[in-house]
Formats: C-alpha cells, structure tokens, sequence
C-alpha cells in the first residue's frame, strides 16, 4: 500500500514541476527571453559555486561519518604496504582533486556572462601544455615506482618456511587441505572426487603422500607471524580468496592452481580484545560464483604457533576416514598412470611449491 | 593549419561525395512514404533519432534494474508485494530471488555499457553529426547505416526476449565469466538465458561494425571541400577514434563469445578444465577460464573508452559554444584523444591483477595503465582553460559539460588507485571499483550524452527542450551521482565485494545498512527525475517551443548552416565550403565566425 502512495506522491509532484516549467516558459516569453536566461544565467552560475562549497563540506562530512567504518590496521605485513600505497596515492589525488575542482567551479562561477565582458581569444600556448603534460608524467613516475616496488614483494616468492595450505572453492564453500606430517601434499585429480566416499577434493589415494593430509572445512587455522602459503583451486567456477583484514585477494580458477602468500600479524583473539567479540577474518569470496555468491563465507582463526599445533593434530587425516580407520587403499590404483600424467600441471605445482 | 595549406586538399573528397548523389542540391529524393522515411529510413538523422529513441528505451529499462536491485541492497528486510505482483516467482513474497538479484545486476550492466552508451551514445551522435558536421549529404553507404540500426535492433529483440525465458535471462555478470556463463549446471541464467545473450551481442557487434566502418570512411572521405582534418570539430575527431577502437576491437568480443557457444554447446574445451559442478564430473581438460578474460577485456577496456570519447568530443564543443572561446589547446586535444585511444589497446589486463597472471605481466600493464592519466590530465587542464576568461552561457547542455569534467575529474583519479596493482590487490571487485567505473564511464558518459541532447535536440526536432525542467534535470542527477557513488569509496576500502544482495552474514561488511538505505533512496530520486527528462524529451519533439532561428547557440559548425528541418540531404543548395576551424569564438572582437566564412586578408588563420 506504501508503495502506491510513494508512486502516487511522485506523479503529483512531477505534474507540479511540469506545470512549474511550462508556465516558465510562458513567462520567460513575456518577459522577454534575453531577460530571463540572463537570470537564469546567474541563478545557475551561483549555484555552480554553491554546489562547490556544500560539495567540499559533503566530502569531509562523509569522511567524518564513514572513516570509522573501513578497516582496522592492516592485519599482515603485505597489508601494511597496501595501505602506505594507498596513503601516498590518497594524498597525491586528492591534492589534484581539490585544485582541478575548484578552479573548475570557481572559473565557472567568475566567467560566467556579464555584458560588459569579452570572452579572451586563447586558442593555445604550447608552455602551458607542456607543463602540464610533464608535471603528471613525473607524479606517475613516482606512483608507478613505489606501486611496483610493493608489488614485486607481495608477488615475490613465499619464504621457504611458510606454512601451505591448499584452498578450494566450490560453490558455495571453501575447503582445505593441510599437508600433514611429510609436510607434502599427495597428488589430487577431479575425476577422484568422490564427495559420498569422503573424497571431496579428488586425492589419489595411491599416492602414500595423502595418507597424512588433512581435510576441513570453511574454517582455516593458520598460526601468528609465520608466513602462510595458499595454494588456491576452484572446481567448478571462478571464485576469489578475498582476506579484507590481511588486504589480500587471489582468483580461484578451475583447472589453474595460483597462489598467495603473507604473513598474519595479530591473532584472533587480540583482535577480538581490540574490536568486540564478534570479529573474525573473513573469507569472501570475491568474484561472482552464482546465486550462493553472497553467501560464500569462510573464517580463518589466527592462534598461536602452539594452538596451531594443537589443533593440527587433532584432526584425522582423510586417508583414514575414508578408509574406516586406517585400511589399505580401497580404490584401484590401476587406473592411476594416465591420470597422473593428465594432472601434470597442477599436481607438479603441488608437489614442488614447499 | 594554415588555411592556404588545406584549401584545396579535399576537392577531390567532396567530388566523389558529389558522384555518389548524382547531384549537387540534395533534391535528388525517392518517392517516400512513412515506411521509407521513419522506419526503414537511409537518412542519416532519422537513424541517429532511432539509435537515440532505442537508446532511451533501454536506458529506462536498465536504470529501472537498477532502482529493483537497490530496493534489495537498501531495505534487505522488508518485503514489497508489488514485486511478486510483476515477477511471480522470482520475487516470492515480495522479496527478490538471489538468481532474479544476479540476472537484473547482469542486466543492467549489458544494457548500459552496450546498449545504450555504446549504440545509444556514439550510435546517435555519430549518425546526427558526423555528416552534418563534416558537410556531407549522408553517411557513405546509407544503406549499411540503416542496416546498423536494424542489427542493433534485432539484438534488442533478443536480449529483451531473454528477460521472459524460464530460467531466467543470464545472470553471470556483464563479463559472463566461464566457467560459470559455460556451464548449464552453474546457474539458472546460464541456460537458455545465456545462449540468448550471446546471439544478442553477437549481433550487436555486428551492428557494431556496420556503424563504424560507415563512419570512419565518411569522415576520411567525404568531408566538404575546405574541411581538412584539422578543421573538424572535436565532437567528429572523438567519433573517428571511437569508431576505429571499435572496429578494431569488437571482432575480438565476437571470437570470444564464439568460442564460448562451442564450449557451451559442442563439447570443446576452450575454457574449461578439470571442472566437478552440482555432483557431475566433467569430461573437459585443459582448457583455461583466464583466456576468456583476456579475450573479453581486449574489448573490455577500449569499450570504456568507446563510450567515454564520444563524450569527451562533445564536451568540448559544447564548453567552447557556451564559453563563447575557443578550445584550449585544439591539436592537444586531438593527440590526448590519440594517446588515448593508442593505450586502450595496452592496458586490458589491469582488470585481471589477482586472475594469478605473471606478477612481472601485472607490472607492465601498470605501467600502461597510469600512462593513460597524463592524455586524460592535458584534457581535464585544456577544459578549465577554455572556460577560464570565458563568456559562459549556462544552458543545460553547458551545465551537463562541466558536470561531465567534475565527474571525469573525480572518476579518473580514483582510475589511479585501481590501476596500480598493489592496491587493486585489495580494492578489486569491492565497491570501490563500482564507485570508479560507475563515475568514470557511466555517469560522466551519461552527463555527455545528456549534454549533446539538450545541445542538439533543437537540430534534431526544430524545438527546444524545457529549460527549467532541464536544470532541475541537471542539479538533481549531478547531486545524487555524488550521493549514490562517493560513499562507495569508503564501502570499497572497508572490502566490501561488489554483487552481494545481503550483508547479514558478515560481521565484516554489515556497518553500512544506513549508507545502503540513503543511496537507495537517492537512486528512487534520480531515476525519477529522470523520468522526467525522458517525458521532456518526448513532450518537447510535438510540444516544444519551437525554433526561429538556424543558428540557435551562435555556433560556428557547419549544422548549423542547414535549414531549421532539414530534408535528406541536409543542405538545399551546395554544400558550403569551409575556410576555417570551428572554434572562431571571440576572435578579433567578433562573437563567432562561423567555418563558411572566408579568412579576410591580413587575418591570422587557424
């Protein structure tokens, strides 16, 4: 019923300001045309310095009411460096921002039609377009160079001692898989997954390096100021491992393993001290997934090196509950030759990346 | 650009032009009839007002998408039977369905970017403007020109008829991302929806070829004689580097969308690889998702700028007319629109920084990217200069001109954040790209096309539009574009990932129901104001006070010279002859001197 009177009250107010601007234009005929977009002329160049200054107002207004809602500090040291890029980008653009707007509304306002002014014939003037070509071409320079020096070292190599961790995206949940105690994570290939016999990833069980991995589910757990490795998979769309806190965000692509590596600086509980109980790192997925896409939520505890391990042995590797306790490989291994070479690419990325 | 230097250049251009009518006067008409004239016209304008009166269309229907997905977004508890009464089972009990979220998102980005600032945008003006501008009695095939708006058609025909299928139109995202656009398993949309939205593109960019290829040669060809290169107005050199960024890039979409009917239908593995979706394993290997990518956005990213130049071109007229000055810098102004145009094609792979692409690949395209800031700044310097000691006339058409630089200016340097990788790391389909592109490309490519009509609706129609109903147009879609997409910004450096219906989950991103409430609001506001455009321009074709002079603006293009409604030929008599550039505006304490005036002796030519 409310949205009937909405729409109603819109159309009764629409008829008015129709009427109002027909009736205007009648007026302005009247009164004379020139007269009338003369005024109109300084209503409106008025307005243009008006929009300015309520428009400066409105940029620090809603900075004042929003800046308390982006994130906290940067939870890992690749986050850090994004938000010194962010910081020197901020403060750069926003200068430009300030100068070009202004002088874009106030030359407006000033120059606006008077009769007793002439427009300057100033077709061009090649200093200024050169100063203003160089000028950004220096600034630029300075961005690109601190925005690819943090670049190379986010993107760089993962140190040898992180912790791995395999992540999966289906839809609309995260799984991951723990190398165990060989610290080797055994060969996997999609036409193995075979979620009702407990095989949700595809793991070869031939392959004696399963025997230890371990499998859960939507939530990881790494440990505190040690470097952690993802080694990320989709299996049947594109998602994206979005950590907002850590400022990092890999693509989750079918058939492509890709990875992404920093090193957590606060645990969950020291962050749970600072800002309420309710807080938790988040995976979001980041990259449309269907209609579950908004729905798509893991959560990473970050604990101690000591609860880390703890936690770690407490969960039974796949192998074994796959296989009712610890029995002899079930599946046929026969089959196994032709898929291993078929999962070359991302099984070797596998194998090799620790 | 002297004028002794081009004087005689084009002669022989304007005497092909001359063969191709057969005679010199444009009186040279076929029978016509309503068919002929207003439906399958080859005339120039009438086909730009087609392109336009589609566009508008469209543009309804997508901003109408919008207001339902914001209606979700801002009161995600509530629920608005009235939904239901119209979408059945996609809004049950009022609430909208996830899928049914999905599909409108999908839709309101095609329909936008493609629709109508693409076909709507350059569509119109192109077909308006680029005859009657370079002084040409019609487009260099007239007929390919009627056959762009009917392919155009035709993919609206399908692409609406997509919106009534079972399962729903496709709903993967305007990209359509495979796997998910490939796999009929992977969403409702992509089933029936998503074949129907790759014939529709695909004869769109069809139509999309026709168009351009069309304009290009009539710029190159058929410019009247006097009209050198360096005399046309910015409004055609904006049109020539669009229609040549499209030629060059759409045939790319098309192998894409190609590849990807193959994938959908013939069982190859184009994009696919080792892929398990709701339970089945599928037999494709070796394929790759992130191709698709490349492929699109080779697109992708010149579609951007496909949809910006026209604007930029128009702008500039427009801000020169108004400020009764000159251009600032018109040989600038044509390179930054080169430059532009070059790095289009070098910078596609700044919306893959986190596909897991080579980090040195990354590194290079940074570099690109931000090189395309310094064009953009010598563009945003040249029109604060130009109105700088100007004379300024704020016609809505001139308010929409600075709009579009404010929001250019605003939208572009958030352009710098996104495209340095290290922080496209953690913005990257948050918010903050929605508020980048949406200011970028499509409010300040809507404050374009809105400039254009106001400017040239009196060309097109013989009456104006209202003016109070256009500045109310204006201060209302400048103010909300800020409301709507400036808090966005914030939204995006707090992470919160775009295409999300519902927040309630995450204790990360739910502090902005508010926020989310307020820019709903504002959208209802803006989309009804609107509206209103939309009836004034329709009221103001049969109703609209009618125009007494040709030469409204006092502007010294050569559209101007034709007759208040022009026939099919634009000119009754020879096409004039030009002897100068366009923007003679103050010059040497005259007002304006239009191009068909000759350079008196002793005048310094330009």
């Amino acid at each position: 019923m409310s949205t009937i009177w909405i729409l109603i009250a819109f159309l009764l107010g629409f008829v008015i300001v129709f009427q109002i601007a027909k009736a205007s234009e009648y007026v302005a005929i009247l009164r004379g045309e020139d007269r009338t977009r003369k005024e109109s002329n300084r209503i409106n160049a008025f307005l243009l310095l008006a929009f300015l200054v309520i428009g400066l107002f409105g940029v620090w207004y809603c900075n004042e009411t929003l800046k308390g809602k982006i994130l906290p500090e940067a939870a890992s040291d690749h986050g850090e460096r994004i938000d010194t890029m962010i910081w020197i980008t901020l403060g750069i653009t926003f200068f430009v921002f300030l100068i070009t707007q202004i002088l874009l509304f106030w030359f407006a306002f000033k120059y606006q039609e008077k009769d007793d002014q002439k427009a300057y014939y100033f077709p061009h003037d090649n200093r200024l377009e050169v100063i203003w070509t160089v000028i950004p071409a220096i600034v630029l320079t300075v961005l690109v160079g601190f925005g690819l020096y943090y670049w190379f070292q986010i993107t760089g190599e993962a140190p040898k001692d992180a912790q791995v961790v395999e992540v999966t995206g289906k839809q609309f949940a995260w799984e991951f898989r723990y190398p165990g105690k060989d610290g080797k994570f055994g060969r996997r290939y999609f036409k193995e997954i075979n979620e009702s016999k407990g095989n949700p990833l595809g793991q070869i069980w031939s392959d004696p390096d399963n025997h230890d991995d371990i499998y859960v589910s939507q939530e990881m757990h790494i440990a505190v100021n040690k470097p952690v490795k993802l080694i990320i998979n989709a299996k049947d769309v594109i998602h994206d491992v979005g950590l907002a806190h850590f400022r990092m965000k890999m693509d989750a692509v079918p058939g492509m393993p890709t990875t992404m590596w920093f090193t957590p600086k606060y645990t969950t509980r020291q962050m749970r001290e600072k800002y309420g109980e309710d807080f938790n790192y988040e995976i979001s997925c980041d990259q449309m997934c269907g209609k579950g896409h908004y729905g798509m939520r893991g959560t990473i505890v970050v604990e101690s090196q000591a609860e880390f391990k703890v936690w770690l042995a407490k969960q039974t590797p796949t192998y074994v509950a796959a296989h009712g306790g610890g029995a002899a490989p079930a599946t046929t291994p026969a089959a196994t030759p032709s898929k291993t070479d078929s999962t070359a690419n991302g099984g070797n990325a596998i194998k090799t990346s620790h | 650009m002297s004028n002794d230097q081009t004087i005689h250049v084009h002669e022989g251009a304007a005497g092909t032009h001359e063969v191709h009518h057969h005679d010199g006067n444009g009186h040279h008409h076929h029978k016509q009839n309503f068919v002929t004239k207003y439906i399958f016209s080859q005339d120039h304008k009438t086909i730009g007002k087609q392109f336009l009166i589609t566009g508008i269309m469209w543009a309804v229907i997508g901003a109408l998408f919008s207001v339902l997905f914001r209606l979700q977004l801002g009161f995600p508890d509530q629920t608005f039977p009235i939904l239901e009464t119209f979408f059945g089972k996609w809004a049950k009990g009022g609430r909208i369905d996830p899928e049914f979220y999905y599909a409108l998102i999908t839709m309101h980005g095609t329909i936008l970017v493609f629709f109508v600032l693409t076909a709507g945008l350059s569509g119109t003006f192109a077909n308006l403007l680029i005859p009657l501008q370079v002084g040409a009695r019609d487009m260099a095939s007239p007929f390919m020109n009627m056959l762009s708006y009917w392919f155009f058609f035709m993919a609206s025909v399908v692409m609406m008829s997509s919106l009534f299928v079972e399962t729903g139109p496709a709903s993967g995202g305007w990209t359509s991302y495979p796997p998910l656009s490939a796999l009929k398993d992977a969403a409702s949309g992509s089933k029936t929806g998503m074949d129907l939205w790759i014939v529709s593109m695909a004869l769109f960019v069809v139509s999309s070829l026709l168009g351009g290829l069309n304009y290009i040669a009539t710029i190159l060809n058929m410019r009247t004689k006097g009209m050198s290169m360096t005399r046309l107005p910015l409004t055609i050199w904006g049109l020539f580097f669009t229609a040549i960024l499209g030629v060059l890039s759409f045939p790319v979409l098309l192998s894409g969308f190609i590849l990807l009917l193959f994938d959908r239908h013939l069982g190859t593995s184009f994009y696919l690889s080792d892929i398990y979706v709701a339970g089945k394993i599928l037999p494709n290997e070796g394929g790759s998702a992130v191709l698709y990518q490349h492929l699109f956005w080779f697109l992708g990213h010149p579609e951007v700028y496909i949809i910006i130049l026209p604007a930029m071109g128009m702008v500039s007229e427009i801000m020169s007319v108004n400020s009764r000055k000159p251009i600032f810098g018109y040989m600038a102004m044509v390179g930054s629109l080169f430059a532009i145009a070059i790095l289009a094609f070098l910078v596609w792979a700044h919306h893959m920084f986190v596909t897991g692409m080579n980090p040195f690949l990354g590194s290079v395209f940074v570099l690109l990217t931000l090189l395309i800031a310094i064009p953009s700044a010598i563009k945003v310097f040249n029109w604060i200069t130009t109105i700088w000691r100007g004379n300024i006339r704020f016609t809505p058409a001139m308010l929409f001109a600075i709009g579009f630089v404010s929001l250019f200016i605003s939208g572009g340097l958030t352009g710098i954040w996104v495209g340095n990788s290290t922080i496209d790391i953690h913005v990257h389909d948050t918010y903050f790209v929605v508020a980048h592109f949406h200011i970028v490309m499509g409010v300040s490519a809507f404050f374009g096309m809105f400039a254009g009509v106001y400017h040239w609706f009196p060309k097109m129609f013989g009456r104006y539009l209202n003016n109070t109903l256009g500045y109310i147009h204006f201060w209302v879609t400048l103010a909300g574009a800020y409301l709507i997409f400036w808090p966005m910004h914030y939204m995006g450096l707090a992470g919160v990932p775009r295409r999300y219906l519902d927040f309630t989950l995450w204790s990360t991103f739910n502090k902005f129901d508010s926020l989310n409430k307020m820019i709903s609001v504002v959208t209802i506001i803006v989309f009804a104001v609107n509206l209103m455009f939309v009836f004034n321009f329709f009221y103001s074709i049969f109703k609209g006070r009618k125009l007494r002079t040709t030469n409204p603006w006092n502007s010294n293009t050569l559209e101007w010279t034709t007759p208040i409604n022009p026939g099919h030929g634009n000119w009754e008599g020879d096409i004039p002859e030009v002897h100068r550039w366009p923007y003679d505006y103050g010059k040497d304490g005259r007002d304006f001197i239009p191009q068909t005036e000759p350079v008196k002796p002793g005048e310094t030519g330009h």
